[in-house]
């Protein structure tokens, strides 16, 4: 009985401990690696983790990757009756679905209660990213790689290096290959321990204008200046700087030296100042009454005094700080100890300077034009006014306003940008030419051959359409969208590029200018114009009607300035003053370029353009000085030719 | 030779007359020296007033005499203020700086309160050194000089350029704005030295004077009244010998003019230089009114409305200018002043705010479609019936 007692119980043991060894045999390969790191997987920290996740990936399975990605978007459960980590997934209120990960099949659905959330802290996540990046590295989806690239690029590791090579030979898709190559020579350049392999990359580079390569490049030539009495041998020194020299004033070597804890802080006026308000007996400060310290001499005189009897710190002035920095030796480091590695480093950087500086020229040229696009689209209405009739219309502006004005209108009725702009062009042109013809007819008219009249006039219509506008509009900028078709811009490098609406803008200028030569060259119109403003008189006798063709030209030029308002509105803000922002710079334009001829506008626009880039890249931050300058220049130019680039001779010139 | 003058312009003594007599009225009903009645803020804006009238006389001396459409005397005007700004601010704050620094026990040395001051003046724009411009500004005599010589030298150049290579008429009116334009972008930086677009401001407290506002104003509006009569004087004095001859000729065709053996582009510098520094002393007594000069006033728009008082009063006639100046900046504040009941039309209300520069634009227009010499023409019928009947 007894025996058979033992027995049973022997039995039992055997079975309990059979099933418990099945139960561990049970567990996923996964599951069994995590059950080892229990602890720490289910409260990491980042000191703790590191360890934990090279277990996980040199287990080398093939849900890593998975479960990587789950921990890290906190989606791994814990089940509280046994421990075991699982993918939770919300099925119903406070219930979650659990998923193993080795067998990827549902083991249940639990209550809320019977589980634990894992939450890693955002270093842990980070840790677990870069753990990730080796596997994305070579994942089969492309986004996926995509991802894991920019990941690196955002954050360069040296520990990525490595798969990052490794995972170069197995790529398939073109661009990533590329992109991964050159990925790799970046951290190359920033993490390789071969000296040899990093100068080599360098030089690679050294012809590259990306920002990533200035930015892996930079930090290894950063340096910082320090001091000591004897200069040490073994460090990688870019000079020596000699204390009150132009790279370093004694102050700052000074203020270095107070910084490392060997010189005193220097007293300053207000110190002393201060040192000597809290020294004052019966009106006197060591004898010197209070009235004489509006003089710097009698200050130092009595904090002397009192730095004798050592009430008060000692004086630090100029000679003090000169014979203590005498002592001490300065110099630069480089931040990158292999002196090598840092002349590479100079040296490529020089070269690509250079090439920016060569695309900055470029990319200054880009700007320059299309700035001289927008002037002339502005003045070419004014080169036909102005220009060929003679008129002076300060209201010009106000027409491209209006013209402006006209294609916001349109597009709050037409939602479509591409086909609201295609009917604001036309529209605007209808509506300016109606207006400049009102004005012709009602004004203008009454004004020809008095110019500082039209003048005068046209300025009081500017007056009240500006108002007008502001009445009608508002104060605050309207916006003119452009389709998304203009969105975005052509970049040739990182250095230079040029947006779409810029370009379109200045395609826009030469249809205009193609338009100008046509309709004066080639059309009835336009040789009835020249006819007339040549001589009126005989043109009547010729069978012409002056009133009609001026009337039609003023409509024509007036007409033009809407279209080029539509157009500056795609561009910059659509508000009630844009035209007088516009007037000035476009009878410049006329002036410089020469009245009466459009290929003078055209090359008034160039220079006027070209010369605000110009002198705004000489003061980048300032250019209201760059507009001021260019408007001195102009007054100069005029100088030596006041009838313009191109001034007509003869009777066309008139008188 | 005086006698004589005023004899053949007796219109000289009747503005005269009606200048003292006006000035007399304000005073007596002024709250600073009489009965009251008339608000501090009114004579301030009656004292202004009367420097945009005496700006008008320069621009009518250069538009309306010599034919020269000038659209930059309204920036003289502004370089005028700011040269004394200058001074006012200055003068100001060191008495400011002074008085805090005072208060500690140890007596400030020359720099602090210097530094003190640069502090004060410029640390709206980042900054706290003088920059060179500054170096007369602790000194009322040196700026008041800078009042007439900054512009006179700035005419001086830009109209030495200008008539040198003969650019008349509309081209030098547009050249005139392009110049305007360039000085107020210049201003609006903040390194221009002049507080960038903050201006200056506080230049309604005359420094070391204890007397209430009331007080001040008026002895501003008795130095505005008087510039206005002396520059009232100087310019008829200008027009009626032969410099005014000349000029009109210049004026009606300047052609013949030259050939007469006139240099005309001395006549022409000569103008535009003297009503250059007449525009800054109006400059200068108009901005310690107002309280605040920034480079918004210089921008061209200002030079525009310049030449719409003067074509609006009549031009080519002193009185003229100096009405149309009155009437129309008078009539400017009381409309865009917001006092100007609005009126309701049932389904639109006209705001007079609103609507006045329209007005304004479109009577613009108006007078010089229908009537060039504006409102002093008014006198020319009125005199005429006189002597018809």
């Amino acid at each position: 009985m007894k025996r058979l007692f033992f027995a049973c119980l022997a039995l039992c043991f055997a079975c309990q401990m059979a099933f418990a060894q099945n139960t561990h045999a049970n567990l996923g390969p996964l599951q069994a690696v995590l059950q080892e790191h229990a602890q720490n997987v289910a409260k990491p920290s980042r000191k703790t983790i590191t360890p934990v996740i090279d277990a996980i990936v040199a287990s080398h399975l093939e849900n890593v990757p998975a479960f990587l990605e789950a921990w890290q978007a906190k989606e791994v459960w814990q089940r509280k009756s046994d421990g075991g980590f699982f993918y939770g997934e919300e099925v119903a209120k406070r219930t979650y679905a659990l998923r193993d990960f080795d067998t990827d099949m549902i083991v249940g659905e639990f209550a809320k209660k019977e589980l634990k959330q894992l939450k890693p802290n955002s270093g842990v996540r980070g840790l677990i990213a870069t753990a990730l990046v080796k596997f994305q590295l070579s994942d089969p989806d492309v986004v996926r790689r995509r991802a894991a690239l920019l990941a690196i690029e955002r954050s360069p590791q040296p520990e990525l290096l490595a798969p990052l090579r490794e995972s170069i030979a197995a790529e398939t898709n073109a661009d990533i290959h590329a992109r991964k190559e050159r990925l790799e020579r970046l951290l190359t350049i920033a993490f390789d321990t071969d000296i040899a392999e990093r100068i080599s990359a360098i030089e690679e580079m050294s012809s590259d204008l990306s920002v990533d390569v200035r930015a892996a490049l930079n930090p290894l030539v950063v340096t910082t200046l320090h001091a000591a009495e004897n200069l040490p041998v073994e460090q990688n020194i870019t000079k020596i700087l000699k204390p009150g020299s132009v790279g370093l004033s004694l102050n700052e070597a000074y203020d270095l030296l107070v910084e490392m804890g060997v010189a005193d802080v220097q007293t300053t006026p207000a110190m002393m100042k201060t040192a000597l308000a809290n020294h004052i007996i019966d009106g006197r400060v060591a004898g010197i009454p209070l009235v004489q310290l509006s003089e710097l001499e009698k200050r130092e005189q009595a904090y002397t005094a009192l730095e004798s009897e050592g009430k008060v710190p000692p004086f630090i002035g100029a000679d003090q700080i000169a014979k203590t920095v005498a002592q001490y030796h300065f110099y630069e480091t480089y931040a990158e100890p292999n002196p090598s590695v840092t002349e590479a480093a100079e040296r490529a950087l020089a070269s690509i300077e250079t090439r920016v500086q060569i695309n900055q020229t470029l990319d200054l040229s880009l700007d320059a034009i299309s700035l001289a696009s927008i002037y002339f689209l502005a003045a070419i209405g004014l080169a036909i006014t102005f220009g060929v009739m003679g008129v002076i219309n300060m209201a010009h502006g106000e027409f491209i306003m209006m013209g402006a004005y006209t294609g916001y209108i349109v597009q709050q009725v037409i939602p479509n940008h591409t086909v609201s702009i295609l009917v604001a062009i036309p529209l605007a042109f209808a509506v300016t030419f109606a207006a400049g013809v009102v004005m012709e007819r009602l004004v203008i008219r009454h004004l020809y051959n008095r110019p500082l009249e039209t003048l005068l006039a046209t300025f009081g219509i500017s007056i009240a359409l500006q108002q007008l506008a502001k009445n009608i509009f508002g104060t605050q900028a309207r916006p003119l969208t452009s389709p998304a078709w203009l969105d975005g811009a052509w970049v040739l490098n990182d250095i230079v590029s040029i947006s779409y609406i810029r370009i379109a803008i200045f395609v826009l200028a030469l249809v205009f200018l193609a338009a100008f030569l046509f309709i004066m060259r080639r059309t009835r119109l336009g040789l009835e114009t020249r006819a007339v403003t040549q001589n009126p008189r005989m043109a009547a006798a010729m069978g012409i009607n002056p009133e009609r063709v001026n009337m039609m030209t003023f409509g024509l030029g007036s007409g033009i300035a809407g279209i080029a308002g539509v157009a500056i509105g795609l561009y910059a803000k659509v508000t009630s003053e844009m035209g007088s922002d516009y007037i000035v710079q476009s009878f410049m334009t006329v002036v410089v370029g020469g009245v009466g001829n459009i290929w003078g506008a055209l090359l008034g626009a160039g220079m006027i353009g070209t010369l605000q880039k110009g002198i705004e890249w000489f003061n980048p931050s300032n250019t209201l000085a760059a507009q001021t300058y260019m408007i001195i220049f102009i007054i100069i130019f005029i100088q030596f030719r006041p009838r313009g680039i191109i001034a007509l001779k003869g009777r066309a010139a008139g008188d | 030779m005086n006698r004589s003058f005023i004899a053949r312009n007796p219109s000289v003594l009747v503005f005269l007359g009606c200048l003292a007599l006006f000035t007399l009225c304000v005073t007596v009903f002024s709250e600073g020296a009489g009965v009251g009645g008339i608000s501090t803020s009114f004579i301030k804006t009656l004292g202004k007033t009367l420097c945009l009238c005496l700006v008008a006389i320069a621009m009518d001396l250069i538009w309306g005499y010599c034919g020269i459409l000038s659209l930059g005397h309204f920036a003289f005007f502004g370089i005028g203020g700011y040269m004394i700004g200058m001074w006012l601010m200055y003068a100001r704050t060191e008495l400011i700086v002074e008085a805090s620094l005072a208060q500690n026990d140890i007596p400030p040395t020359a720099q602090e309160v210097i530094d003190g001051i640069g502090t004060q003046i410029f640390g709206v724009v980042g900054s706290s050194d003088f920059p060179v411009i500054w170096i007369f500004a602790d000194s009322l005599v040196m700026q008041l000089m800078l009042v007439l010589i900054v512009p006179a030298v700035l005419a001086g150049v830009f109209g030495w350029l200008a008539f040198r290579s003969r650019v008349t008429g509309v081209y030098l009116s547009i050249l005139t704005q392009a110049m305007t334009l360039a000085l107020a972008l210049y201003l609006f930086q903040n390194d221009s030295g002049l507080r960038g677009n903050n201006g200056l401001s506080g230049l309604q407290n005359l420094p070391g004077v204890e007397a209430p506002q009331s007080l001040v104003s008026l002895w501003f509006f008795w130095g505005s009244a008087f510039a206005l009569g002396v520059g009232y004087i100087l310019a008829s004095m200008i027009i009626a010998g032969k410099f005014g001859s000349v000029i009109r000729g210049i004026r009606d065709n300047e052609a013949r003019v030259r050939f007469l053996g006139y240099s005309v582009e001395s006549f022409k510098l000569m103008l535009f230089v003297v009503t250059a520094m007449i525009a800054a002393i109006a400059g200068a007594l108009y901005y310690p009114q107002a309280g605040i000069i920034n480079p918004a006033e210089i921008a061209p728009i200002a030079s525009i409305y310049l030449a719409v008082w003067v074509a609006i009063g009549g031009r080519g006639r002193l009185y003229g200018a100096v009405l149309g100046a009155a009437f129309v900046s008078l009539l400017s504040t009381w409309f865009t002043g917001g006092q100007v009941p609005s009126v309701n039309l049932g389904i639109y209300t006209i705001d007079w705010v609103d609507w006045w520069q329209i007005i304004l634009g479109l009577s613009f227009v108006f007078v010089t479609l229908f009537a060039p010499k504006g409102i002093g023409g008014l006198f020319d019928i009125l005199t005429k019936k006189g002597r018809s009947s």
